[in-house]
């Protein structure tokens, strides 16, 4: 039964990778992902407070009583939630704007809730830094892929995050503007979501 | 009045909560899959984003701005709307059975539903008044109602239809829900 570390770690990458498997976490994942920027600006933010809060609720979670925890995970992942707001207001501020009601919607982010109620609420200090680190990145690695496919098509370029914009696609490429937009994004992820259930799932 | 039917005609249909802010996804595939709770989820959504975006927008100018408390917004509205939430939970069992038992497991669904929360922070981060913000959050919960139902229309219909295995379920009904989407684009010129 019990699980090694990097066990905990190695299935948020790909056995419950949040947006695909879980099914969790819709609203980010499509609202920020037109661009790789955006989407890993995101997933970094998210992965932060998701590390943090499983942290602080597993260190608590012999102290919180279990009739008002859900109210406790809320107050503790809306703390940390606010330290990201305060910090990229004054570090990154243009992603910031980019990212804009998005940020503040990480408390509302189910995989956050999720995570606290059903690991970190059960398990000890170091395997739950574990199974956020890995669900943080899978969410991280899942916004890059969708954000860097839906930028290929949508402009034919890519941008580098926090670096240089590139030119993948040939210069008579015309670009596919209908991946940047809002039906695209739930085409897109769809799309993706069948490809992954076409891999074998052994 | 004419503000307000353009801005009622626009939170419906223009800036669909769903369909063009990506708000409150969760909730739109989690309960589509039979018309009846996507109807139990659009009721409750309505009665509580209503009285959410009231609250909310009090709090936010007579509490936090008074006070030059505004970085604590995040934490204030999430636990206004689960504290809501609670109440809401309460008042109904209590004394409109009726309503309670029809809404019933979609409330404590609701503090959780980014459309709710979303909302109430798009009214303040774009300054509108009272009114302005009870009409906008009502009028957003209408159109997060109306996707809903619609989509749910259509996933019943798809049950019948023969899909590819890889597909299934969440995939065709993300196709779907971009489907929509993009009939929902074609209001775009109204306001």
């Amino acid at each position: 039964m019990a699980k090694t570390l990097t066990q905990e770690f190695t299935k948020g990458l790909w056995k419950e990778v949040p947006p695909f498997r879980l099914v969790l976490g819709l609203c980010p994942t499509l609202g920020v992902t037109t661009t790789l920027e955006n989407g890993v600006g995101m997933g970094l933010a998210t992965t932060f407070v998701l590390v943090c809060a499983n942290l602080l609720i597993s260190a608590l979670r012999n102290v919180i009583p279990s009739k008002v925890r859900i109210a406790c995970f809320i107050v503790v992942i809306a703390t940390f939630v606010i330290v990201v707001e305060q910090v990229m207001q004054a570090f990154a501020y243009p992603l910031f704007l980019k990212l804009g009601v998005f940020i503040p919607l990480i408390v509302v982010n189910c995989i956050l809730l999720g995570r606290a109620e059903a690991f970190a609420s059960k398990n000890g200090i170091v395997s739950s830094l574990a199974d956020g680190l890995g669900i943080g990145i899978g969410f991280t690695l899942s916004l890059g892929v969708l954000g860097s496919l839906r930028e290929i098509l949508g402009t034919g370029a890519i941008t580098i995050p926090f670096g240089a914009s590139y030119a993948v696609m040939p210069a008579a490429f015309e670009p596919f503007g209908f991946m940047v937009s809002a039906p695209g994004a739930f085409v897109a992820l769809g799309l993706l979501l069948a490809l992954m259930n076409l891999a074998p799932s052994k | 009045m004419g503000d307000y039917i353009v801005l009622v005609v626009s939170c419906i249909f223009v800036n669909n909560i769903l369909l063009a802010q990506f708000l409150g996804n969760c909730p739109f595939l989690g309960t589509s899959k039979k018309m009846e709770t996507a109807l139990g989820m659009a009721m409750a959504v309505i009665f509580v984003l209503g009285l959410a975006g009231a609250i909310t927008w009090v709090i936010d100018a007579y509490v936090l701005k008074k006070f030059g408390l505004e970085y604590l917004q995040t934490i204030a509205f999430i636990l206004v709307i689960a504290a809501l939430v609670q109440f809401v939970e309460m008042f109904l069992k209590k004394s409109i059975p009726g309503l309670y038992a029809g809404l019933g497991i979609f409330l404590p669904l609701i503090t959780t539903n980014c459309a709710v929360f979303g909302v109430c922070v798009l009214n303040v981060q774009n300054e509108l008044g009272f009114m302005e913000s009870l009409v906008t959050s009502v009028a957003y919960a209408a159109g997060f109602g109306l996707a809903l139902v619609l989509f749910a229309g259509l996933r019943e219909r798809i049950l019948l239809a023969r899909v590819p295995r890889a597909l299934q379920d969440t995939s065709i009904g993300l196709v779907t829900a971009g489907l929509i989407a993009l009939s929902f684009m074609g209001f775009k010129g109204l306001v």
